[in-house]
């Protein structure tokens, strides 16, 4: 009762249906090529138009190449399913970024970017990490391809009204312990499923320390401990990283907006369904051993010695054994997880003035156009390229590897995305998620390596 | 695909696994097709533990066990978990599942199997463990789900549980009628709280 999520799902209520769930209506609807053409299709076949298309955003991500995106896209299968999120959006008179547009990237980074998320919203996109845009303040998350059909058709999506947790964690993070590390480390603690059925409000000195990056980061993986969605109660923080961003008001609606948002937060008096608290101190930096993102434990840890045959086969591990020093074949920096300026200067700042690994095949990927053009702004192309680095161009790309980017069977990955299934990565790829810096530390030494080893000489990170 | 549930009757095909992701039911490289082709979906069900690399059938794994079939899907829980893609509920629907039995669904997956007619049945641990030590002793072992009564009964002991379906979905999936159907009836009221929010 009384919590920010109540307050923002109350007031975008448009009716209950007796016995059933509510009609809800969405501020914002993304679309990206993978989970979008039948809905399309759909509203074909029932001879209907979107109701409010100017409230529809649409780009592709999932299936872009890293490379020569000037140059028509090799996989023709792919290549379809992006040339028909262009020819649905003009039809449906939907804004679209396409390919090579300097606007394009991944939906999770680009909406936030351009302001087109904004503190009070309701957001839904048909991919689960949706959730991302809980940054802001707004209640987002993924839904079905039925769902996005019901959302073009109508604005409004039918939904149970998820229950209300409160995750703090109180504390200052330590050093090379970032976002990313507290999220796998709240799903190590929860499980993968911990969270389902529940929305989650981010609270505590930690979060509100951490900057916009961080809280992008944290609130993306919330669907990871199974929840519906993540999110963070705007503050000082957020109004200086939106203004001036394209879609953000302007001029007097801007203070008119901000006094509105300065009232978006849970009451002193607010009852969640579950409440939780994590001390920042305990929190270490992270890597995951198995299959599941649950599945995760401080870098320098042991395997569980309960861990099931099937994960540790997969992985080719064995229970109690330390990843301290395991090889690495492949490290990827990237994702709507880990795609941002910040993640970029993290992963710079350890490997300035460092060589990359030899036996190491290493993908940078940024998140957008936007943040490729910062990271060159900044001179981070250089001193990457100087360490043996290639910043590639924005997609989800290894993420899960619907384009070219695919890590190999049995090859162990290092990365900054969001899942460790099996195959996620490509068949029979071996992944083990962790933050920026533990990518970055695996990248020059070629096998996972503790992070705070590379702060010592350094004094620029304040993640 | 829109069909009308009543009573459904069937042997089971047991997946005692938890947290089965939506990878695993399909993998992200079948994605790519932009239509919705429940029979593609269907024969890319499980696709990396069902067949080898070389395409070959895995002999070990349950669909590729002759013992084994029906119209019910039993799996361990947390059932869905991961990605958003409807692609998996069409794989199951494809396959020719009506029906999966499981103590815990993922939230967006159990949307996506109510959105393409495909029931989640939630059970007790209890019952579920009875039901996979049942399926592996006789995997003739026949269920009855009833939609209308809301119960889901282990032929072979007689035991029943009662399951959860609000009435309005409950309409929705005994008259084949789906939530887009619905939310064109209602453009008035969307209209109108478009205008008081103004």
């Amino acid at each position: 009762m009384n919590t920010l999520f109540d307050k923002i799902w109350d007031a975008h209520v448009v009716s209950l249906i007796e016995d059933g769930p509510t009609q809800l209506y969405i501020d914002r609807l993304y679309c990206h090529e993978v989970t979008s053409p039948q809905a399309f299709d759909g509203l074909r076949e029932r001879g209907i138009r979107c109701l409010r298309p100017q409230q529809i955003f649409c780009m592709p991500d999932h299936n872009t190449p890293t490379h020569d995106q000037d140059k028509p896209i090799a996989d023709p299968v792919s290549k379809a399913q992006v040339d028909a999120l262009a020819r649905n959006a003009a039809e449906f008179g939907l804004t679209h970024y396409g390919m090579m547009s300097p606007d394009n990237g991944i939906i999770h980074v680009v909406g936030p970017e351009k302001g087109l998320s904004l503190p009070g919203m309701t957001i839904v996109c048909g991919d689960s990490h949706t959730s991302t845009h809980g940054a802001v303040g707004a209640v987002a998350f993924g839904i079905g391809t039925s769902e996005v059909e019901m959302v073009l058709a109508s604005q409004c999506i039918l939904q149970q009204k998820p229950k209300s947790m409160s995750i703090r964690i109180e504390g200052a993070l330590g050093p090379g312990v970032t976002a990313k590390d507290v999220a796998l480390y709240l799903m190590m603690k929860l499980t993968t499923s911990g969270a389902t059925g529940y929305f989650v409000e981010y609270r505590g000195s930690a979060v509100r320390a951490l900057s916009m990056e961080g809280r992008l980061t944290l609130c993306n993986l919330s669907i990871e401990m199974g929840a519906r969605g993540g999110f963070i109660a705007p503050d000082e923080t957020t109004f200086a990283w939106l203004k001036g961003r394209e879609y953000a008001p302007k001029g007097a609606d801007w203070d008119k907006a901000v006094a509105a948002w300065r009232e978006l937060r849970s009451g002193d008096d607010a009852v969640f369904d579950r409440e939780l608290v994590f001390d920042a101190a305990d929190i270490e930096p992270m890597i995951t051993y198995g299959t599941n993102p649950g599945m995760g434990m401080p870098v320098t840890g042991s395997i569980p010695v309960d861990t099931a045959k099937k994960a540790l086969d997969y992985m080719g591990f064995a229970a109690g054994e330390k990843l301290l020093g395991h090889p690495v074949d492949y490290v990827f920096l990237g994702a709507c997880t880990n795609g941002r300026i910040e993640d970029f200067r993290a992963f710079a700042s350890v490997v300035k003035g460092r060589r990359k690994a030899p036996g190491v095949t290493a993908w940078l990927v940024p998140g957008s156009w936007a943040v490729k053009r910062q990271i060159e702004a900044e001179g981070l192309d250089r001193v990457l390229a100087e360490a043996g680095f290639e910043v590639r161009q924005p997609g989800c790309s290894a993420c899960l590897a619907m384009n070219d980017d695919k890590i190999p069977a049995g090859k162990y990955a290092v990365s900054t995305s969001n899942r460790n299934f099996e195959g996620r990565q490509g068949p029979g790829s071996r992944t083990l998620l962790a933050s920026p810096l533990t990518a970055a530390a695996a990248a020059v030494t070629g096998k996972v390596s503790d992070p705070r080893m590379f702060l010592l000489s350094s004094t620029s990170i304040s993640l | 695909m829109k069909q009308k549930f009543d009573i459904i009757e069937s042997t089971c095909v047991p997946l005692p696994l938890e947290n089965v992701d939506t990878d695993q039911i399909i993998p992200a490289r079948f994605l790519k097709a932009t239509t919705r082709d429940e029979k593609f979906f269907g024969d890319n069900l499980f696709r990396d533990w069902r067949y080898d690399a070389d395409g070959k059938p895995r002999a070990d794994f349950v669909l590729n066990d002759p013992r084994y079939g029906g119209c019910i899907l039993v799996a361990g829980k947390n059932f869905g978990s991961g990605s958003s893609r409807e692609h998996a509920a069409w794989a199951i629907a494809g396959y020719g599942f009506r029906v999966v039995i499981s103590s815990f669904f993922a939230d967006i997956h159990k949307n996506n199997e109510l959105n393409n007619f495909v029931l989640p049945v939630v059970v007790s641990e209890d019952f579920l463990s009875e039901l996979f030590a049942g399926i592996a002793a006789d995997p003739s072992l026949r269920v009855r789900v009833d939609v209308p009564a809301q119960t889901v009964t282990n032929l072979a002991t007689g035991r029943s549980e009662r399951f959860e379906l609000n009435g309005y979905k409950k309409y929705c999936l005994t008259h084949a009628l789906d939530d887009i159907d619905y939310l064109l009836e209602q453009k008035d009221k969307i209209e109108a709280f478009e205008r008081e929010r103004q």
